[in-house]
């Protein structure tokens, strides 16, 4: 496919290559993917993926089915380990460390890197315990109350706590597909990661419930840093800083979000952003 | 016009065989009540239900059931806790550890189990794990419930395990992906979030073995004895529903006695106890089934 090339964005002085940061290069680098194939099988995925996600700001990926984005992103927490067959090459390093480095705890990782998935998936469990789940199984709470306060707190940040609070111990699966998402959001904050993973959060949602999300995900980017792949260019351009275009199994192009959507260097990503193909 | 006449004959001869298993069953539905009926004119149901001594055949006779249905009980129920806690991990191990290759050929191994013939299973009870346990428990009698319990629970094994399984399997990948997310290992994963997810899919697949089991026939009338006897220990010989049904049906009880409407009585209750465990069942699959479509 296309033959990546520096574009117009470095002459302003931000270096808009793939995989060097763009805009905001202030930011602390916080995941530094380095050359990265991935294959299910025989078949290769993702081919030569360099990119560098920085430290609280929103990453949206973006690009056509099939591109890559969400198997990009779900290697970052290492999900496809329980997909067989997989294989990773290159580097991934999250603050500095090597999470496909032999011995790596992956519970340790996943804890450190959450996930919100495409389809909500509550556990067919209370709504306390979605939360409590996570807290449980790391030990994170070392009192009934410290655990209540963990849950509580995790459902406020999901921007959910008043419509549950009064019905904490009902089932998860009685709530709205909104409202589980939100509260598959507040599961994931519950153990403070550092990192929040959305993969696609609002496409089977309604524009109001997707609107609460987006604003949800504009406020925890103070506390978190979010990669977020969406199929959705105007959610991409409304919540995002930095955007990548994925065609393909290779990362086309990623810069500031706005001069992705304004002024791409890649002709690719112009006739994709502007709805030419994909 | 000669077409549409074959089409018209097949759909009568497919209506027809259709027609014929339901027509069986509700015969057999008919003939069991009307002889229950006749039964019940002789023996007030509450006799029959809460009596505690069954001897018709005795020149007393004596028709309370209570014996029969406490022996298919015990059992049951000790076949239950051999089959419950093996199905339920093997299921786990199947779903969520084994690998495709490997789960491909133990899965039809292990239905292998539930094709073996029911006679088979009663003289493996009677003239191998009877001699075997007897070392273990020296008062236990030469028919008693342990033995055939345990080979009826080794029989239902594959019922149990295969359909939760099966429950198993049909829990979203979502939720898998979701206790993963959160730093859950494999066995949290199984055990706390797929089992729960499978619940009623879980209890759907036991209650259909309890239902099993309580109709099983061949060995306990092989391996139990024919002796009524109310009572939970399980060395002592004892007589199910079914194991009674088999021992007047073979005897030379002349029809239309008291005696011989005995076996419609008790297969009556048999049905009805069995078919409340399918329906309860089914429901259960069916609720299942709604949660995750």
């Amino acid at each position: 496919m296309s033959v990546v090339t520096p574009s117009v964005a470095s002459l302003s002085g931000l270096t808009a290559r793939p995989g060097q940061p763009p805009a905001r290069a202030d930011a602390p680098v916080k995941i530094d993917v380095d050359r990265m194939n991935f294959y299910y099988g025989a078949k290769r995925a993702l081919d030569g993926i360099s990119i560098q996600i920085r430290a609280n700001l929103v990453t949206a990926f973006i690009g056509p089915s099939g591109c890559g984005k969400s198997t990009f992103l779900r290697s970052l927490n290492r999900m496809n380990d329980i997909i067989p067959a997989t294989r990773v090459e290159g580097t991934v390093l999250i603050d500095g460390q090597d999470i496909y480095a032999p011995g790596v705890d992956v519970v340790e990782l996943r804890r450190r890197v959450g996930m919100v998935f495409q389809k909500s998936n509550p556990f067919p469990k209370s709504i306390f315990e979605n939360v409590a789940y996570g807290l449980r199984i790391n030990d994170m709470a070392r009192s009934k109350a410290e655990l209540a306060d963990r849950v509580e707190e995790s459902l406020r940040q999901a921007a959910i706590f008043d419509e549950v609070k009064d019905r904490l111990q009902d089932s998860a699966l009685a709530l709205s597909g909104g409202q589980q998402q939100r509260l598959c959001i507040a599961r994931a904050l519950a153990i403070r990661p550092e990192i929040l993973l959305m993969d696609e959060p609002a496409s089977a949602l309604d524009p109001i419930a997707t609107q609460r999300i987006e604003e949800l995900i504009y406020d925890l980017k103070k506390t978190y840093t979010i990669v977020i792949v969406t199929h959705n260019m105007q959610q991409a351009a409304r919540v995002s800083d930095h955007t990548a275009f994925f065609w393909l199994g290779r990362l086309v192009e990623y810069d500031r979000t706005d001069r992705i959507f304004t002024a791409p260097a890649e002709k690719l990503t112009e006739d994709y952003v502007t709805g030419r193909c994909g | 016009m000669h077409t549409r006449r074959l089409e018209w004959i097949i759909e009568r001869a497919l209506f027809l065989c259709a027609a014929l298993s339901v027509l069986t069953t509700a015969g057999i539905i008919v003939v069991l009540a009307v002889e229950t009926f006749e039964f019940l004119r002789e023996v007030p149901v509450v006799e029959f239900l809460t009596g505690t001594e069954w001897t018709p055949l005795f020149a007393t006779p004596r028709f309370g059931v209570l014996p029969l249905v406490a022996g298919t009980m015990l059992v049951s129920a000790i076949a239950m806790v051999v089959a419950l806690p093996m199905g339920l991990l093997s299921a786990v191990y199947l779903s969520e550890y084994a690998p495709d290759g490997l789960r491909r050929i133990v899965k039809p191994v292990l239905e292998i189990l539930a094709g073996v013939p029911t006679v088979v299973y009663g003289y493996f009870a009677l003239m191998f794990v009877t001699p075997l346990l007897q070392r273990v428990f020296p008062q236990m009698a030469g028919f008693n419930a342990l033995s055939p319990g345990i080979v009826m629970g080794i029989m239902i094994l594959p019922l149990v395990s295969s359909l939760s399984e099966d429950a198993m399997r049909a829990v979203p990948q979502g939720l898998r992906e979701g206790a993963y997310a959160l730093g859950a290992t494999r066995m949290q994963t199984a055990l706390q979030v797929v089992v729960p997810a499978a619940f009623s899919g879980i209890t759907a697949a036991f209650i259909l073995a309890v239902s099993r089991a309580v109709g099983e026939t061949m060995i306990v009338a092989i391996a139990a004895g024919q002796q009524p006897r109310l009572t939970a220990n399980p060395f002592v010989p004892l007589e199910t529903m079914t194991a009674y049904i088999v021992q007047v049906s073979l005897g030379d009880t002349p029809q239309g006695t008291l005696e011989y409407r005995t076996i419609f009585a008790v297969g009556m209750l048999l049905f009805l106890m069995t078919f409340v465990l399918n329906m309860v069942s089914t429901w259960l699959r069916e609720r299942f089934r709604e949660e995750y479509s």
